[in-house]
């Protein structure tokens, strides 16, 4: 029971990963309407400066501050010189506007600051630590407090603030939103800026776990999943999301892969994916309702 | 039968090339570039690097186009698809040696059109850019089986597959010259049988369903048929394409060969070549395979030795992605589009 | 009609457009032939993508090396080398089209090898070197059976076979238990990348376990691999004695910090091959103290030859490397090595053929007739580096034994008694069985070694 336990909390963890990323999806959804692939890239160069700027002994806080920037810049470049053309146009061609933009934003992070592996220490020591009868890992508690603060903070500024509540008039009727007033750029402007933070940090904490080096950008692929299921545009979907594609991994993985010869989790979150689109195809905490025969 | 396949194959329609190079001089022209001129002038790197890879990796575009540009449903299972036709043909040869090369091809396709029939189940639920999430699932399912099951690949302890010997009417198929024509001759079939697919009641009947699907129901298209004949179809296109893929071009492959970014890849060539348009499929082709190409010519003429290759092709990948974006919002329906245009004032 | 002929003459402007950067023409290239006395060297990279952290460090050491026999040596013999690189992001489509540019020959020089860096490529390009007749140079990597050049005439898995790496890695187990017949019991668990690279050990270790009663457990790491949990919460589960770990990119320092997280223990934790080098460990971080690895290339700065090149090519600002470093580690080593083999391979061939370029069937034979033992390698100055080989059609391995590395937190260091040596005996039947059914099932003719010999006249 203890090893079930294990396998569960280690796998919700690892979920809250994927939620972090995923976040950072919603976002942007939720003010574009795009998938943007590119995320997976944004996490990179993210980490990339960050890091680049660190092993040349600027302080902590600084690097931070000038990633945030950069990030930000990137983000409201994106958005005005590829998505706003494509307005109105296909969400498949959105999505595919921004795949080829993740292969600017990834030969662009790499030719500036190179392709060598970096190793990030954020000073959080990565040790067993007991907790009852089952084992974890200090810094994915860590990893999982960070990402419990940022939706608390996310949910704080598009619940009470003025931005929040014209974002949500934006995702429900941009006709009208634009109507009554609120300015679209603007908005864009600051959804892609915040999204850019989250890739910073999502792109710390992954970097931290696994080393800053081209493969961050494939945690993308465990994005899709925890969206279908949590829903395209819900905050809390994506966590709620995340956290059962990181658990249903981690258990197919144990009890299942051993029958079927392992490596189960490359699939099984899209399986469970197209189960909960076939039942519920707004997601668990989706808004909008989805097309349905 | 699949409604779409029985119109293909149907004993009253005749198969043979229907006045096809007579009504355009420059079609036929181009044929006899394809079949004669460039097996006359053509060396192994134009065979093997550039003239193979294009046109099967157009085949498995117009796969996809059958089911996304003209009936409207959205697929990234084309690389699992090419996968089945790969390892399908592969088996066919292997195990049942006495079938000619044509009836293998011809089988890996069928059967990778039976799994796209499957995958293509939910699409009778899901609709829109939603529907990638079940060929997704399929992309990665289709992978994983080829990777695991040693069966599919004779266990081979690598689970790669390698082609047989290609031989047909006692011609040997191996060289590049040979495996070019195996790939024009395959290609130009599949091409000619979509082409009168696209213009048969089936095709319109994709196209109504892709219009407008209440619309479509009520003049009495089947709508579920036609969503599962689509998804049939393609897939069997770009299960041939896999074939040759894995037989014509590499020669060795495995199942990471038919990864997501062949899916990918394949939605760009009918994204940036035009949806709907079969040569739009042969455009996004030649854009999407040759453009890295083309690339690495350049910069090598340009840069070579001002800057290390890595950054030659950092750059390279910079300039792809802005390609892409660039292609996409000033092109909404397509090179093809375009091309029509720079041919109008020329006429 | 429009669109399918609109289709076939878009594929005719797609042909125009890259025709202006074809290839020189043959007759240009022979007429050359007679001016240049240079050996021509192709080079595949990665320099780009996700695995080109480690793809650099090793052009670096093959870059230094061929720069070194340049400027220090005058060439092989008086043969000056050029070489030229191809970007292929470590992707088969690009490989080929790589190996299709440069295989031709450059300024009048044929190639005489082709380094395909990448396990992919290397199985894509087995019939095309054959045609072609060059030969395919894959040091730690590519397929095993292509040990036995009689199938497999132009692939040299030299040095250190997937199934050496696993027969080596065991025996250093072995060595640590205290002999073979310890080995008997003891729990070793394989942790691998899942792909047919990570699927090649299964074969061998499946039989060394039927012959010394170890317990065989293969774990499956799906492609990346950047979360593990579930894996090493098993392994926690069962509890095995040693883990062997055959990762490749990221999926190796994960899996170090999840076995540390998990509380395995890190030094009972051996890698593979493509797990062993300092951009494998670093990004684990403090938890990788302990790690060990098995690999044909040991690092360190101080075999002789790597004096020299520190000497003559980096301490003169020539090194290849932009992050010195590098210089000494694993990869940059396994470049080095590489290229030793293949400049000795051309240089064997050479006292043949005559000090001239060389193409790639005069190459082959070089390879196949390569000799270094203790002797020469001291003479090289790469004795430790490189482990004694010995090529033939018979077997195109030649050596077949690996040293273990330690990581201490900033470096390797070499904590086996010199190289630990596979059971090429038990193995090389089975691999010549292979060898022989994929004969069978490719209708090809295997070589007898005499056959070998004629055709290299």
């Amino acid at each position: 029971m203890s090893f079930f336990l294990e396998t569960l909390a280690g796998g919700l963890l690892a979920g809250v990963m994927y939620a972090l990323v995923a976040i950072g999806f919603v976002l942007i959804y939720k003010a574009s309407g795009v998938f943007n692939f590119a995320q997976g890239a944004m996490v990179l160069c993210a980490a990339l400066t960050f890091v680049t700027l660190t092993e040349r002994d600027v302080p902590f806080w600084l690097a931070g501050l000038i990633t945030l920037a950069i990030m930000v810049t990137l983000a409201v470049a994106v958005e005005r010189i590829v998505l706003r053309p494509l307005v109105n146009r296909s969400q498949i061609t959105l999505f595919m506007a921004t795949l080829g933009l993740s292969y600017v934003i990834e030969g662009g992070s790499q030719f500036v600051m190179g392709a060598s592996v970096h190793e990030l220490d954020l000073g959080l020591s990565d040790l067993p630590v007991a907790i009852g009868p089952i084992q974890l890992s200090s810094f994915d508690l860590v990893a999982a407090l960070t990402a419990g603060a940022l939706v608390l903070a996310l949910w704080l500024f598009f619940e009470r603030t003025r931005i929040g509540v014209s974002l949500r008039a934006v995702a429900d009727d941009p006709q009208a939103a634009l109507s009554i007033g609120i300015r679209l750029p603007v908005l864009w402007a600051t959804v892609w800026a915040v999204a850019g933070f989250v890739a910073l940090v999502a792109g710390l904490l992954w970097g931290a776990r696994q080393g800053v080096q081209f493969s961050l950008t494939f945690v993308v692929l465990k994005a899709l999943p925890v969206l279908i299921i949590g829903g395209f545009t819900s905050i809390t979907g994506a966590i709620v999301g995340g956290l059962i594609v990181g658990a249903a991994d981690a258990l197919a993985e144990i009890y299942l892969g051993p029958l079927l010869g392992g490596s189960v989790s490359t699939w099984f979150a899209y399986a469970l994916a197209v189960a909960f689109l076939l039942v519920r195809p707004a997601g668990l905490f989706g808004e909008r309702a989805i097309e349905r025969v | 039968m699949p409604p779409a396949l029985a119109a293909a194959l149907a004993p009253g329609r005749r198969l043979a090339l229907p006045a096809l190079p007579l009504r355009g001089t420059g079609l036929a022209l181009l044929l006899a570039v394809a079949f004669v001129a460039i097996p006359l002038t053509a060396n192994d790197y134009w065979y093997n690097a550039i003239l193979i890879p294009f046109l099967i990796m157009a085949l498995a575009g117009l796969g996809l186009n059958l089911t996304m540009g003209y009936a409207g449903q959205a697929s990234l299972g084309t690389g699992a698809f090419m996968a089945v036709g790969a390892y399908a043909t592969y088996n066919l040869l292997l195990r049942l040696p006495e079938l000619p090369l044509p009836v293998s091809l011809a089988g890996g396709g069928l059967i990778a059109g039976a799994v796209g029939l499957v995958v293509g189940l939910p699409s009778l639920r899901i609709k829109g850019f939603y529907l990638v999430a079940p060929t997704l699932a399929a992309q990665f399912l289709i992978e994983w089986v080829f990777n695991q099951v040693g069966w599919f690949s004779n266990d081979a302890s690598s689970s790669a597959i390698s082609a047989p010997r290609l031989v047909f009417l006692g011609h040997d198929l191996s060289s590049p010259a040979g495996r070019y024509a195996l790939t024009l001759t395959s290609v130009t079939v599949v091409t000619v049988l979509a082409w009168r697919l696209v213009h048969s009641q089936t095709g319109r009947n994709w196209r109504a369903v892709r219009d407008g699907e209440t619309a479509a129901a009520v003049i009495g298209v089947p709508v579920a048929r036609t969503k599962l004949s689509a998804f049939f179809v393609g897939a069997a296109v770009s299960g041939v394409a896999g074939a040759l893929w894995a037989f014509a071009y590499l020669g060795t492959v495995d199942a990471r060969s038919f990864d997501l970014d062949r899916s990918f890849q394949a939605m760009f060539i009918i994204i940036i070549g035009g949806l709907s348009s079969l040569s739009g499929s042969f455009i996004g082709a030649a854009f999407i395979v040759l453009t890295p190409i083309l690339l690495t010519h350049l910069s090598n003429a340009f840069l070579g030795g001002s800057l290390d290759g890595g950054q030659i092709s950092n750059l390279q990948r910079i300039l792809f992605g802005a390609l892409i974006i660039g292609f996409l919002i000033k092109e909404p329906n397509g090179l093809v589009a375009l091309l029509g245009r720079l041919r109008r004032p020329v006429r | 009609m429009p669109r399918l002929s609109s289709a076939l003459r878009s594929a005719a402007l797609a042909a125009s457009l890259i025709a202006s950067s074809s290839l020189v023409p043959a007759a240009e290239a022979a007429e050359a032939a007679t001016r240049s006395a240079k050996q021509y060297i192709p080079i595949a990279t990665y320099r780009v993508g996700a695995y080109a952290s480690s793809g650099t460090p090793v052009w670096g050491g093959t870059i230094d090396y061929l720069r070194y026999i340049n400027e220090v040596e005058g060439g092989i013999n008086g043969v000056k080398l050029v070489w030229e690189e191809c970007e292929t992001e470590w992707a088969v489509e690009k490989g080929v089209e790589c190996y299709e540019r440069l295989k031709g020959g450059r300024e009048g020089s044929p190639a005489p090898l082709f380094l395909p860096h990448g396990d992919p490529i290397s199985k894509a390009l087995t019939e095309k070197s054959v045609a072609d007749k060059i030969p395919l140079l894959t040091t730690g990597y590519g397929r095993t059976e292509a040990i036995d050049g009689r199938v497999f005439p132009y692939s040299f898995t030299v040095l250190f076979s997937f199934w050496s790496e696993a027969s080596s890695a065991v025996n250093y187990i072995a060595e640590q238990v205290g002999g073979k017949d310890k080995l008997k019991g003891l729990k070793i668990a394989t942790v691998y990348h899942d792909s047919p690279y990570g699927k090649e050990t299964q074969v061998p270790l499946d039989l060394l376990a039927k012959t010394y009663g170890f317990e065989n457990i293969q774990i499956a790491v799906p492609h990346p691999g950047n979360d593990q949990s579930a894996q090493w919460a098993r392994i926690r589960q069962i509890k095995p004695d040693w883990v062997f770990l055959r990762g490749w990119g990221v999926m190796t320092p994960v899996a170090i910090k999840t076995a540390a997280k998990t509380g395995f223990p890190v030094d009972h934790i051996i890698g593979g091959i493509w797990s062993g080098s300092e951009e494998d460990v670093r990004p684990a971080g403090s938890v990788g103290k302990g790690y060990l690895a098995i690999t044909p290339f040991p690092a360190g700065a101080e075999f002789g030859i790597l004096k020299k090149i520190k000497a003559a090519i980096v301490d003169q600002g020539k090194s290849d490397l932009k992050d010195l470093k590098s210089f000494g580690s694993v990869y940059y080593n396994s470049g080095v090595i590489e290229t030793i083999i293949a400049v000795e391979a051309i240089r064997t061939a050479q006292a043949r053929f005559g000090h001239r370029p060389l193409n790639g069937e005069e190459t082959q034979w070089g390879l196949e007739h390569l000799v270094l033992d203790e002797a020469r390698l001291k003479e090289l100055g790469a004795d430790g580096l490189v482990q004694p080989l010995r090529l033939s059609a018979k077997d195109h391995e030649g050596g077949g034994a690996g040293k273990v590395l330690q990581w201490d937190g900033a470096k390797w260091t070499i904590v086996s008694n010199g190289w630990v040596k596979s059971d090429r005996e038990l193995l090389l039947p089975v691999i010549y069985e292979r060898a022989a059914a994929y004969a069978r099932e490719k209708g090809i003719t295997p070589r007898s070694e005499d056959t070998a010999e004629a055709g290299a006249k």
